[in-house]
């Protein structure tokens, strides 16, 4: 995980397109200049970041179920629910259901946990369109690379 | 049973907080009752779900750009019950 550079999620464990389901992995970092603010003495991974590696994970299931055609952005966060601390060092297991693909739009159920522990959890809708840029597809199909996503699980489908 | 009209008219009612005696079919979803697009979603959502249909959103808004279509069409409300209903019926075909 980087946060500073919003690189939230470190390796795509599991994608099935079936079930419509994802799972992820990220460690949080030891040391991180937002832990310096958040908390002074007292380092936490804010809650927002929590949320944000929840929309990461989902984006790539929908980036996933459209084949890398859409694009989709974080429009709203419903039933957020930050249920324990995650500090430094600590690794993640995000997971992500796709509820609803709907026209221009989807749906998912997300949540995190570590060591077995619930972290968070919320449902969380996308805008969802085509890239605004060739640039940008091409960028996300190398993170794509990077995070480990299962290309031949698009050919299944 | 209620009609479609009746609820879509919940729905909308439910997820912005609107009177449900303020809801007309008359009612054009965006001018008179000034729905965003982000609440539609929620309302497309709930339609989906209630009528096990998926709005073409995309299509419709496609449509109105490229000045093929008016936001009436789509947008008042016993219009939009129309096209659910049309949509249903292509469903079971």
């Amino acid at each position: 995980m980087r946060i500073e550079y919003f690189q939230l999620i470190d390796q795509i464990v599991e994608l099935d397109l079936d079930d419509r389901k994802i799972r992820t992995e990220a460690t949080v970092p030891t040391t991180s200049t937002i832990f310096e603010g958040h908390f002074p003495g007292y380092p936490l991974m804010p809650g927002v970041l929590l949320i944000e590696a929840m929309a990461q994970s989902s984006g790539w299931l929908v980036v996933a179920a459209t084949r890398f055609e859409r694009m989709p952005f974080l429009a709203a966060v419903k039933e957020a629910k930050l249920r324990s601390f995650v500090t430094p060092g600590q690794t993640l297991s995000i997971t992500a259901e796709l509820q609803h693909e709907g026209s221009g739009y989807a749906i998912t159920d997300a949540r995190i946990a570590s060591m077995g522990k619930a972290i968070c959890d919320a449902t969380l809708t996308f805008s969802v369109m085509p890239f605004p840029s060739a640039e940008m597809n091409k960028r996300m199909r190398e993170t794509a690379e990077r995070i480990g996503f299962p290309m031949e699980a698009l050919a299944d489908g | 049973m209620s009609s479609t009209f009746d609820t879509i008219a919940n729905i909308i009612a439910e997820t912005c907080d609107i009177p449900r005696e303020s809801i007309k079919p008359e009612s054009h979803a965006i001018n008179d009752l000034g729905i965003d697009s982000l609440d539609f979603l929620d309302i497309a959502f709930a339609i989906d779900k209630a009528f096990g249909i998926k709005l073409p959103l995309e299509q419709w808004t496609q449509e109105v750009n490229d000045g093929k279509a008016t936001t009436d069409q789509y947008f008042v409300l016993k219009n939009l019950a129309a096209r659910i209903d049309e949509l249903v019926a292509a469903k079971g075909t």
